[in-house]
């Protein structure tokens, strides 16, 4: 043995998971819910999710190509947000709404601010705000050849009737990856199986969002309309996919609940009181804002700083 | 029943099927031994011999200097070499004693006594004092001093820490098969000095058979009990096995006889009962020489001072080249650069492992999974401290709690962006260390 051997700090061996590993098992687990909207809207959700995937891939490798850095697409994370981001599109939206949203996502909300684990916003959420803000016509156009008329959630908010059990399966209006319940719970399980995320954001999101409609719903406890509002529009797929997003959620674990339940009520607050019947995708990205101070005042007490014996 | 554990931790692959089924060997040293005079905490023994001395084993060759020290012995008969630097497992060179060993193995006489009543309890602690024993887990702390603390009636608990929660260590497993009556004895000496306290064998669950050996052992022992812990790393850490068997927390500044508590590790224990009933200085430990570079992996009593060389040739060799080599376990040992260093007190392990995940594996951008939060046992939250640390934001950093870092590994092993975030966090708290002492 003449040569000398490796030496380096300890600990001296790492768990197998890694960001893309992780990454891809986010982007498997929104094949389900990508698949029924294809299903559902046809060959127009292919193309728009092709799109967004290819834009957002394309300029974080241009980007990155030109500034002269490491070249990341390798982690998925970009996929990521280029699925997502085409899930949230209407199937209607012409294919350079999704090209203008992907470069907004990751041009503006996740480059310019450093890259992966830098952005201060879900940056598919960000793109798609920056759509309804600016397109408002085409993302809110949910007429296509499958379905005329409104979303269930805006026929819900003008008070008709809606059909629970398709809004559960999917087989409704709305943008192309949000109408299944069942895909993204099925997506959503894989991840919690995987411990890729946990419950403690969706669960106190949705809980506290339930209890917010029992309070100021006007329909007490109702399970129909409650259910009605849990499958339809952005809820499920907000917060078992984007409100879980790691970069801009709190880190600590109470942090995490108080996040949760701020989403639910901001959530309600804008579904109820609000001029559209959405409410998803703004919550979270106020949420994202609020992240640093959640964060920095849930902060664990360190073990043992209290002392004393456990009860 | 909850099991008795604590908050966070992980659950590395633990290798341990390697070498926990082979019965302990004798691992005879044939060439030079290495005594380094610091391998305790503490400030470094001074050599009482020269140059071309004759030496018989068992004989003192450095003597304590200072209140926290600890004297070495000689471990084989031999004549002295020299008294040089020598490297160490850290990389550091230290003051070592080299002995050239003459294969005779004579030996000094010993004073062993018949009963524990002989003794007083100040004679007890002195002869823990004189036979140099440490903390034996790796940190190295003399146990005399563990052993008188301001306020003896305040001792409620004295732990056997037998959890071995490092991946691939079999050492103490191995001990409590073979030789359980020596490890529940050196309790009882302990125990002897502490009216109030009572006994605890700490076990984590994976080693059911030690826990049935030593509960048969204590059956008749009213103030001895035998509690299986959870397995999961970092269980033997001090401050957590203090809660898992006591529910007392303890932070990084204070020590667990603040909490009524004594800690001390199996083969720690064991060289308490040699140094007590046998007279016997601290002269050997047990080593778990393992990993998937070598031939014949297995535990060795070693006589201190062994060059790692000849541990490695009595396992086998290589069956296939190390990439890397730590000694003691692979979540705080020390890698090291080649085998050319002694056997310490507190080595437990020679792990030499095929391939190395650090150098393998690069550090990416950080996602604030937070799953270094969740896993962290001093529940603080390391990505953050990590960045304090890279910024050198001292003031963030400490009153982020920073010094309450244990190092235990649990952040780095988990990220999976791979980041060092033990190392640095380790490193600010080496500066701020430095400082306080300064003041």
């Amino acid at each position: 043995m003449s040569e000398l051997k490796k030496v380096s700090s300890n600990p001296h061996i790492r768990s197998k998971v890694t960001t893309s590993s992780i990454m891809l098992a986010v982007v498997v687990a929104l094949l389900p819910a990508a698949g029924f909207g294809i299903y559902n809207f046809g060959l127009d959700a292919l193309i728009l999710i092709a799109v967004t995937v290819a834009t957002t891939v394309i300029t974080e490798y241009t980007y990155e190509k030109f500034m002269g850095k490491d070249i990341t697409i390798g982690d998925y994370s970009a996929v990521v947000t280029g699925l997502l981001l085409g899930l949230n599109l209407p199937s209607t939206a012409p294919w350079w709404i999704g090209a203008v949203g992907g470069v907004f996502a990751i041009l503006v909300v996740k480059m310019l601010f450093g890259g992966l684990g830098q952005n201060f916003m879900n940056p598919a959420l960000a793109g798609r705000c920056f759509l309804l803000i600016s397109f408002t016509s085409i993302m809110t156009n949910f007429d296509c050849d499958a379905y005329t008329g409104a979303t269930p959630l805006a026929a819900l908010k003008n008070g008709e009737s809606v059909n629970v059990l398709d809004m559960v399966i999917g087989r409704t209006s709305g943008t192309i990856g949000e109408t299944s319940m069942i895909a993204i719970v099925i997506g959503a399980c894989f991840l919690v199986l995987l411990g890729v995320i946990d419950l403690r954001i969706s669960g106190s999101y949705i809980l506290s969002f339930i209890v917010f409609l029992c309070l100021f719903g006007g329909h007490g406890m109702d399970a129909a309309y409650i259910s009605a509002h849990l499958a339809g529009g952005g809820l499920m797929l907000g917060a078992f996919f984007m409100a879980t997003d790691y970069v801009t959620r709190p880190i600590t674990k109470a942090g995490q609940y108080v996040f949760g339940i701020l989403l639910g009520c901001l959530t309600g607050i804008f579904r109820l009181f609000g001029p559209s019947a959405e409410g998803v995708s703004y919550a979270i990205i106020i949420g994202n804002l609020l992240t640093p101070l959640i964060e920095k005042a849930t902060l664990p007490k360190a073990f043992g700083t209290k002392g004393g014996k456990r009860a | 029943m909850a099991k008795l554990t604590f908050v966070g931790g992980i659950h590395p692959f633990d290798g341990k099927d390697m070498s926990k089924d082979k019965p302990i060997k004798e691992a005879l040293p044939k060439g030079d031994l290495t005594y380094p005079l610091s391998q305790h905490i503490g400030a470094p023994a001074t050599p009482i011999v020269a140059k071309g001395d004759h030496v018989l084993t068992g004989q003192k060759i450095a003597e304590a200097s200072g209140f926290v020290s600890a004297p070495v012995y000689a471990t084989v008969s031999g004549t002295v070499k020299a008294i040089e630097p020598r490297r160490v497992v850290t990389g550091d060179s230290v003051m070592s004693i080299i002995v050239e060993n003459d294969g005779l193995y004579e030996e000094v006489a010993y004073s062993p006594i018949n009963s524990l009543e002989e003794l007083t309890k100040k004679e007890i602690v002195e002869r823990v004092k004189e036979a140099g024993v440490v903390g034996m887990g790796g940190a190295g702390f003399p146990t005399f001093i563990k052993l008188s603390p301001k306020e003896p009636e305040k001792i409620e608990y004295v732990i056997a820490n037998c959890a071995e929660c490092e991946p691939y260590l079999t050492s103490d497993y191995r001990r409590m098969l073979e030789e359980p009556e020596k490890l529940v004895n050196g309790l009882k000496i302990m125990l002897s000095l502490f009216d109030h306290a009572r006994g605890i064998l700490a076990v984590e669950d994976n080693k059911p058979d030690c826990i049935a050996i030593l509960k048969e052992l204590t059956k008749n022992e009213s103030r001895i009990s035998v509690k299986a812990l959870k397995t999961k790393y970092p269980q033997g850490a001090e401050r957590q096995i203090i809660f898992a068997t006591t529910g007392r927390s303890i932070n990084s500044s204070m020590l667990p006889a603040d909490a009524g508590c004594i800690v001390d590790n199996v083969d720690t224990i064991v060289a308490v009962y040699h140094a007590v009933m046998l007279g016997k200085p601290l002269m050997n430990r047990i080593v778990t020489v393992t990993g998937d570079a070598i031939a014949d992996p297995r535990n060795f009593i070693v006589r201190i001072g062994t060059n790692y060389h000849e541990l490695v040739e009595e396992a086998g060799g290589f069956k296939q080249e190390p990439v890397k080599i730590i000694s003691g376990g692979p979540m705080m040992g020390f890698a090291i650069f080649d085998l050319d260093v002694p056997t310490t007190k507190t080595a437990s392990a020679l792990l030499c492992m095929t391939q190395d995940d650090v150098s393998k594996m690069d550090s990416t951008a950080c996602i604030n999974c937070g799953k270094c939060v969740e896993v962290c046992p001093g529940r603080i939250a390391p990505r953050r401290l990590a960045d304090y640390a890279e910024h050198y934001n001292e003031e963030a950093f400490l009153a982020e709690n920073g010094m309450e870092c244990c190092e235990c590994g649990c952040c780095s092993f988990v990220c999976p962006a791979k980041r060092p975030l033990t190392q640095t966090i380790k490193s600010m708290r080496k500066i701020q260390l430095g400082k306080r002492r300064k003041k």
